[in-house]
């Protein structure tokens, strides 16, 4: 009954004027933080016309033209800077920016951690499966050490970016980090990220078994689901494990929920009540 | 747009530089909202809107980079803003990429580009018109532009609003390229009365929402943009697309988007080309110049004529879409044409399409220094001998 019900909540928000099927793979996990967005938007009861999706390039940079709110896919790496001319002009709106690991971390990395120290009311909504999905499996930020990659035929040199913890070092208000097996929990985390004034991340851990996990030979998307599943801890967890038991595993849980900073367009509100005071 | 000389008014008669009068063209022009990142010689747009636009009711802010200046400027138009970042050679070629998204996206913005000396670093303080060909195809892929280049810190107020209103009204980025000079030099200068200044605001729809295409082909070349949040939900991306701007690979698609955005540019010609011709009724012998090296060729053109030299000056304010109509016109009745620019010759590749080779002389100066006047005078007796 409950599914049924639930299917009904993606009519409402998916656009029917758009040409479907959509590009993803069967079995991708960004159709799944997708539907999370939308029950997540649902369920704070908001006006479409007040939602604003905002992504860059990439697999989860075509999750905005299926949804029907204010939608714009900008260039690489570069949603949070158009998020953030956007969310000036416009703060009373909400706007969800999504992101893959490469075009938020890589070639957006400048924009990443300095949307989260301005502290700018923008829910970030990072899908990180790991790999450059849409160009066939390269290495990204994000690519496990040792891991196989169509540009790392022999095994990958680089260390991972621990995205949430970038974001919470960066200065931003709300991060958490879940996955796509942690259905319920990844919906209130967004809920919860959209709901908080100032710059809030959520990470949604991913895969990609169509290039990453199939030149890894790490399963079909099935397997893939089910590694997410066993490889995470909850922040409760992974307080009481060494650093060494820790190693490979997705923490999942609120990591910062602060209450002491204003947000950014709040303060920019600020500066127009004293420079207007001073011309009178 | 006129000027009103009032005397006792505090805004008549000031001491500005060129950077300034930009600020100040943005802000009267409706600018309300400006991101930038610092960049000599185009930082003082930037401290001045920081002052000024506050004042307004209007935001500021210094992003992380050129890239994400001209981002959270896009962002910031579609939002409903004026919207507008300025920079120099370095940042500029930073900016392309996303110049093309709002080239593609057909989102009003202003883009100025203060130009030094390049290529690469070069030397920030020294004057350069090197970017004009930048301004036109820095961006990948074919695509109209609009930009102006201004030649008095007057010229340059007067500029920043039309630059303005040409964004809004056919819904393209355009670019105020200025020089060194022009950006840093001090003139006198009389603004207009607000009231006088001719303002183009953005077009809106009276169709429902379920109704609005952003990028219908008909009736309109210029279809209206409605501001994100106001019930009219769509979809903005720099694939190709669609009318309604969901993403497209069909043909019958893509070709009538890019008839369109080619012939509202086009099709207005006569609204966009503003220049000036100086005593080419009866010249032999024609300068066209732009930007800082107007001012030189206007006093080389007034000294050859007191030596007896039928020459005369067209100067440009619209550099593209290239004036084809007006030199084509000109060059017609003359033999010879001069044109000078702080670059290798950019400019003169336009001019010499125009109107051939043989008839072109350039007076190129790309090392950091400006043209004087003897410069361009002598190129203009040589020729006359």
């Amino acid at each position: 009954m409950k599914q049924q019900r639930e299917s009904r909540v993606h009519e409402r928000y998916l656009r029917h004027s758009k040409k479907f099927p959509n590009v993803w793979c069967a079995g991708c996990g960004i159709g799944i933080v997708l539907g999370a967005i939308i029950r997540a938007v649902d369920a704070l009861q908001l006006d479409k016309n007040d939602v604003a999706m905002i992504s860059g390039i990439g697999c989860t940079g075509r999750m905005p033209v299926y949804v029907d709110f204010n939608t714009m896919h900008t260039t690489h790496g570069r949603a949070l800077a158009f998020a953030t001319g956007l969310k000036m002009v416009r703060p009373d709106m909400k706007i969800i920016v999504v992101m893959g690991d490469g075009d938020a971390l890589a070639i957006g990395g400048n924009h990443f951690i300095h949307a989260a120290r301005r502290n700018i009311g923008l829910t970030a909504i990072v899908v990180n499966n790991a790999t450059y999905g849409m160009t066939g499996g390269q290495y990204s930020p994000t690519t496990p050490l040792g891991a196989r990659a169509a540009t790392a035929p022999y095994g990958h040199i680089e260390h991972p970016f621990p995205i949430a913890e970038l974001a919470v070092t960066a200065g931003a208000s709300y991060v958490a980090r879940s996955t796509v097996y942690h259905v319920i929990e990844l919906e209130k985390f967004i809920a919860q990220a959209i709901q908080k004034d100032g710059f809030a991340l959520v990470e949604a851990v991913s895969y990609c078994h169509t290039t990453l996990g199939r030149i890894n030979r790490w399963g079909r998307a099935p397997d893939m689901m089910r590694r997410l599943k066993e490889q995470s801890v909850t922040v409760r967890q992974a307080e009481k494990m060494s650093a060494n038991d820790l190693k490979g595993k997705i923490v999942r849980g609120v990591l910062t929920d602060r209450q002491d900073m204003i947000e950014y367009t709040k303060l920019y509100d600020q500066i127009i009540e004293r420079a207007q005071e001073e011309v009178g | 747009m006129t000027t009103n000389a009032n005397p006792s008014d505090e805004t008549n008669g000031v001491l500005m530089q060129g950077d300034e009068a930009c600020a100040e063209g943005a802000i009267a022009a409706g600018c309300r909202f400006f991101a930038g990142y610092p960049i000599t010689p185009a930082t003082e747009i930037a401290e001045v809107l920081s002052r000024r636009l506050p004042q307004v009711g209007g935001k500021f802010i210094q992003m992380e980079d050129e890239i994400g200046s001209i981002a959270a400027v896009i962002g910031a138009s579609v939002g409903g803003a004026k919207a507008m970042t300025a920079t120099s050679g370095p940042g500029f070629s930073l900016m392309q990429e996303n110049i093309g998204y709002a080239a593609m996206a057909e989102i009003p913005c202003v883009i100025v580009d203060v130009q030094r000396l390049g290529p690469s670093t070069g030397r920030p303080t020294s004057p350069s018109q090197g970017d004009v060909m930048q301004a036109r195809w820095g961006t990948h892929g074919d695509h109209p532009i609009i930009a102006l280049s201004p030649s008095s810190v007057r010229e340059t107020f007067d500029l920043t609003v039309r630059a303005f209103n040409f964004a809004e009204r056919y819904r393209t980025p355009v670019i105020l390229l200025m020089d060194e000079v022009i950006g840093h030099m001090r003139e006198r200068i009389v603004l207009p009365d607000p009231d006088t200044i001719e303002l183009v605001e953005r077009a809106g729809t009276t169709v429902p929402p379920e109704w609005y295409k952003p990028y219908e082909n008909f009736p309109l070349d210029v279809p209206p943009l409605v501001p994100f949040g106001e019930g009219y939900r769509y979809h903005i991306t720099g694939l190709h697309h669609d009318e309604r701007g969901y993403p497209t690979n069909r043909l019958d698609e893509v070709r009538p988007w890019l008839e369109r955005v080619f012939r509202k540019i086009e099709s207005s010609i006569s609204d966009i080309m503003i220049y000036e011709e100086d005593e080419v009724q009866d010249a032999d012998t024609l300068v066209i110049a732009y930007g800082v090296t107007a001012r030189a060729a206007r006093q080389a053109v007034e000294q050859a004529r007191q030596h007896g030299h039928k020459v005369g000056l067209i100067k440009l304010s619209t550099i593209w879409p290239f004036p084809e109509e007006v030199v084509e016109r000109a060059a017609d009745r003359l033999h010879r044409v001069i044109v000078p620019e702080l670059n290798r010759g950019q400019l003169a590749l336009e001019v010499e399409r125009v109107v051939g080779r043989h008839k072109v002389r350039r007076v190129n100066r790309a090392d950091g220094s400006i043209l004087s006047p003897d410069d361009i005078l002598d190129a203009i007796k040589e020729w006359s001998r």
